[in-house]
């Protein structure tokens, strides 16, 4: 029972709800018994909210006999990125600093979430602070990937994907400021998508890089993301940068998938040196796919791109050490130090050296310095023209295409440690992901095939223009079924069974 | 540095030209903050007003006030300020307790409003022109007590408090260009620049601007240069100077201090000093080497602020009378001098009076009343005329019982002390304390009889011619009625029965 439960899809569980086929309550002891079975060895989950889950899931199966209408991803469970709020339930960022401190308020995705009838299993793992490829900088250890327990599983969302390529939750919500949905969808043979900036509220999502940051949906198909997506999105007045517009409309056009006498740009700087063969193999298979399926491709040249991991590590640093600093042990979380003899400036000092890890710390540094008189022309300012120049070429690009086509990340999951101590080989993990942050537009990872050298993952990446999220999921829906057809069936099915 | 360190401030001018930058926080009166819904009231329970968002809480994020905005290019427009276009916030970042996020939303350097001028009037009524770098809007941060120190300040504090209800309050800081050229009446200009940028505020109806309460705060930045030569000096910057008269002594004394340090050839620091209210002295605080580094970067959380023109414009032709214009023009209406202008200015009487005329008295009894008994009353009480417990429209109708001749100075007088008593209004404190002038001829005539009969000696001298003596009598007479007689009517009974001409 448990085990057919936890392989339906987020729009079968729903339907099954919904026509009483099954109870919210059973679907979520499905899930709560997947993650006692196999999260011990993943590490998907920092906080698992049983009682809160079960009491969300009566409450649907409630509503439900009193023959209320059902939201379409009613009584579906879902694991929350720990970097939203969550009233009452402990939000760690995956950080120490923020070890045992319980949010008094909901981010707004978290009550969008509530009001959607979602059942929230828990808090998943993620690289502290979202500065990381790989969930290894997490104060609370690595998570692995499920298509190979000693690989990474992509980060910073890895407990997210992870939860998802292995079971535990059919819906997960991550956040993207330079990769953090779709690289860990590309290395986990999952489905990930970074909305277009301030399509998705960041009100009470703890952050990293205000101008970069943005939380999405992930799921193991491209209809329940965008079902996810539809959820969460729309304008919030809490958030100043949120897009005040309609939602585009992604779930009708996951539901009605097509490329045919579409224009699809391949960008020709995401390729060379760095990119594993059987990522390049597998991306221009995918590549063939499309025109096999009637879509227009062409070669794009977007020259900028090349300088968008330098500007990408000015903006984000810079952004992050003035966003950090509220974490002085004044008002919550960790405080070290405090015997009554110390100023609150060694405090604070104190507890910042204990509370944040090697990477958070290297990031407060770099952006620190980047934002110093004297140096701020030469790095923020420079790395800010940059990303106008990075916006100015996705503008010349969608002149002449709908949609631009990479791999979301040069090489497949590398295993866990392989890059620990290397910073720059981490960074390059995000390569292809970045610019889109940098322009604020959409994209979408999904699935294209298993490298044939090692049997992993690789992810397709979509990019849209800003507000144009819905091409996405048209694509990314014809591709999937192609694939499925051609693989016969999801290569999720793949993976190992824990 | 002691006080008997300094120069004469006529020495320090004979040698040296002083040039100030005054810098202003204004707290608005807004209903909500800056960036969040928690209420601005004061008064309240420590850190009952706030929120995720102006306890910098992870996750929260800030949203503009409209009406911040709408008060700030008021502000500007007042001063004859260009309005930006297109401004952004920006992060201000430096690590204190009491400042939640550990950076201040602040503009750096797109301010909303720049390049304008206010014009002051001194006390003998010249006018001069104070030039306006800008004015741009950011938060107040909140409030640390530090306790168990024998100063209040931080050193040999054992702890301290924290309150966040003032974190996030809206500020508009309005910053001066050096102000060059006031020479001798630079501590004279300052306080007259905050003087009228008080009132500014205050007919905006965007703040209270209450400088007692931290409503308006004041930074004065000086230096000194040579008599004759152009390079501006080292400058002080004196924090937190809270009152007009404050103001004037802290420019004053640092004139004298700088000066002192110069003749006997040494330099300034530049460094920030603390001002001294009990000997109008400033003390070293924080010495700046070099510039604090607050690493500005534009508020990404934040969408830039873009006033419309038409807007703008709509603001402009909405803006009420200047201060100053208005202060001249009531001047001449009411027909009092510069200098008599200047003290009802300062006692805060400009608005009642202009109050008690609307409610129909005349000019010299508004004046009067609000600048005698009212004024005396408030002194007495330690708090503002506008906070006395009595309306214009009561004045007035004070006045027009005296007019009237129902009332007398002191029974008048009587009924503005039931009145600020809360016996009610004049009426019904007329009525309650029986306080009528006596106009019963019959009991007055024979009132005058019974003094007259008392005094035989002094009514042989008003007899005599010395009509100067009545006045013995009118007070026997009043003491009779209970003041309740009008003094003019008794005097002329008093001399008809004496059959003498007054």
């Amino acid at each position: 029972m448990t085990d057919s439960i936890i392989k339906l899809t987020a729009a079968e569980i729903a339907a099954k709800i919904a026509a009483g086929e099954l109870t919210a309550v059973e679907v979520t002891e499905a899930h709560l018994a997947r993650i006692e079975a196999v999260d011990e060895k993943v590490h998907a989950f920092l906080h698992v909210d049983r009682e809160g889950a079960l009491a969300q899931a009566r409450a649907v199966d409630a509503k439900r006999e009193r023959g209320e209408k059902l939201g379409p991803l009613a009584g579906v469970p879902l694991a929350l990125k720990d970097i939203f709020t969550t009233e009452g339930i402990p939000t760690t960022v995956g950080s120490k600093i923020l070890e045992g401190w319980i949010p008094p308020y909901d981010a707004t995705v978290t009550q969008r979430l509530k009001a959607a009838d979602v059942v929230i299993l828990g808090k998943t793992n993620m690289d502290e602070f979202a500065m990381g490829s790989s969930t290894e900088n997490s104060a609370y250890g690595p998570t692995g990937n499920p298509w190979d327990l000693t690989r990474i599983p992509g980060g910073s969302g890895g407990g997210s994907s992870a939860s998802l390529a292995s079971y535990q939750a059919p819906l997960a919500i991550g956040t993207d400021t330079g990769g953090s949905i779709r690289q860990p969808a590309a290395v986990t043979g999952t489905v990930g998508v970074k909305p277009t900036y301030g399509a998705v509220s960041r009100y009470g999502m703890v952050a990293f890089s205000s101008s970069l940051d943005q939380g999405g949906p992930c799921a193991r198909t491209v209809l329940d993301a965008a079902l996810l997506h539809e959820a969460i999105a729309g304008h919030d007045p809490l958030d100043s940068t949120s897009i005040d517009a309609p939602v585009p409309p992604v779930v009708e056009a996951a539901r009605s998938g097509s490329v045919a006498g579409m224009r699809v740009g391949v960008v020709k700087e995401f390729a060379g040196e760095g990119y594993q063969a059987g990522v390049v193999q597998r991306f221009n298979e995918a590549v063939e796919l499309l025109k096999e399926l009637g879509a227009e491709v062409v070669e794009i040249s977007c020259p900028s791109f090349d300088k968008a991991l330098a500007a990408y590590y000015l903006i984000a640093p810079s952004e992050c050490s003035s966003n950090l600093a509220r974490f002085d042990a004044m008002r919550y979380g960790l405080r070290v130090g405090d015997d009554g003899t110390r100023s609150a400036e060694d405090v604070t000092a104190l507890t910042r050296e204990a509370g944040f890890g090697d990477e958070v710390k290297r990031r407060i540094m770099l952006g620190t310095y980047a934002l110093s008189s004297g140096y701020y022309d030469a790095y923020y300012g420079s790395a800010q023209k940059v990303r106008t120049l990075i916006t100015q070429d996705f503008e010349k690009a969608f002149e002449q295409v709908d949609v631009l086509v990479s791999p979301t990340t040069p090489t497949t999951a590398f295993p866990i440690g392989e890059r620990a101590d290397d910073p720059m080989a981490m960074y390059l993990a995000d390569l292809c992901t970045i610019p889109t942050n940098l322009a604020g537009n959409a994209a979408m990872s999904l699935p294209c095939g298993l490298a044939p050298e090692d049997g992993l993952p690789v992810g397709l990446q979509i990019i849209a223009p800003a507000t144009k999220d819905e091409r996405l999921y048209k694509v990314g829906a014809a591709v999937e079924a192609a694939f499925v057809e051609k693989w016969g069936h999801p290569l999720i099915e793949e993976a190992p069974s824990l | 540095m002691t006080v008997t360190d300094l120069v004469s401030y006529e020495d320090a001018l004979a040698t040296y030209d002083p040039v100030m930058g005054l810098e202003v926080h204004v707290e608005l009166g807004t209903k909500t903050k800056m960036f969040c819904g928690c209420s601005t009231e004061l008064g309240a329970e420590s850190n009952s007003q706030t929120c995720p968002t102006c306890l910098g809480l992870p996750g929260a994020l800030p949203v503009v006030n409209a009406t911040g905005v709408e008060s700030a290019v008021k502000i500007g427009l007042a001063l004859h300020c260009e309005i930006a276009e297109w401004c952004r916030f920006a992060r201000k970042n430096y690590f204190y307790p009491d400042m939640p996020k550990n950076f201040q939303t602040s503009q750096y350097d797109e301010p909303i409003a720049f390049d304008g001028y206010l014009d002051v009037q001194l006390e003998d009524g010249e006018i001069f022109r104070v030039e306006i770098e800008r004015a741009h809007m950011e938060e107040d941060t909140g409030k640390s007590t530090h306790v168990g120190g024998a100063t209040g300040r931080i050193h040999g504090a054992s702890h301290s408090l924290l309150d966040y209800n003032r974190a996030g309050i809206p500020l508009i800081e309005i910053v001066t260009k050096p102000i060059e050229g006031a020479g001798e009446r630079a501590p004279e200009v300052a306080k007259a620049y905050v003087a009228e940028l008080r009132e500014l505020i205050k007919a905006l109806g965007v703040s209270e601007a209450r400088m007692e309460q931290g409503q308006m705060r004041c930074d004065v930045n000086l230096s000194l240069r040579p008599n004759g030569t152009a390079k501006f000096g080292t400058r002080s910057e004196t924090k937190n100077v809270n009152s007009l008269r404050s103001v004037e002594r802290a420019a004053r004394f640092e004139i004298q201090r700088h000066a002192a340090v110069l003749s006997s050839g040494g330099t300034i620091v530049q460094e920030t000093r603390h001002f001294h209210e009990d000997d109008g002295s400033t003390t070293s605080g924080r010495v700046k080497e070099e510039a604090e580094d607050y690493r500005y970067f534009p508020e990404p959380d934040l969408v830039p602020v873009a006033p419309s023109r038409e807007w703008v414009e709509e603001l402009r032709a909405g803006l009420p009378e200047l201060p100053r214009v208005r202060r001249n023009r009531l001047r001449e209406e009411w027909g009092v001098s510069e200098h008599d202008m200047q003290s009802i200015l300062n006692a805060g009487a400009v608005d009642p009076i202009a109050a008690t005329i609307e409610a129909g008295a005349d000019a010299a009894s508004a004046r009067k009343w609000w600048m005698g008994e009212l004024s005396r009353r408030a002194n007495e009480d330690g708090t503002d005329l506008a906070a006395l417990p009595i309306t214009p429209a009561q004045v007035a109708r004070v006045a027009e019982l005296v007019t009237a001749g129902e009332l007398n100075d002191k029974l008048a007088r009587q009924v503005i002390e039931g009145v600020l008593n809360g016996e009610g209004d004049p009426d019904a404190v007329v009525e309650k304390r029986g306080l009528k002038v006596v106009s019963d001829e019959g009991a007055l005539t024979a009132a005058v009889d019974e003094a007259i009969a008392g005094n035989q000696a002094i009514a042989d001298k008003i007899r005599g011619g010395k009509v100067a003596a009545a006045g013995a009598l009118v007070g026997a007479v009043m003491k009779a009625t209970r003041g309740q007689a009008d003094a003019a009517r008794v005097k002329e009974l008093i001399l008809a029965k004496l059959g003498v001409e007054g």
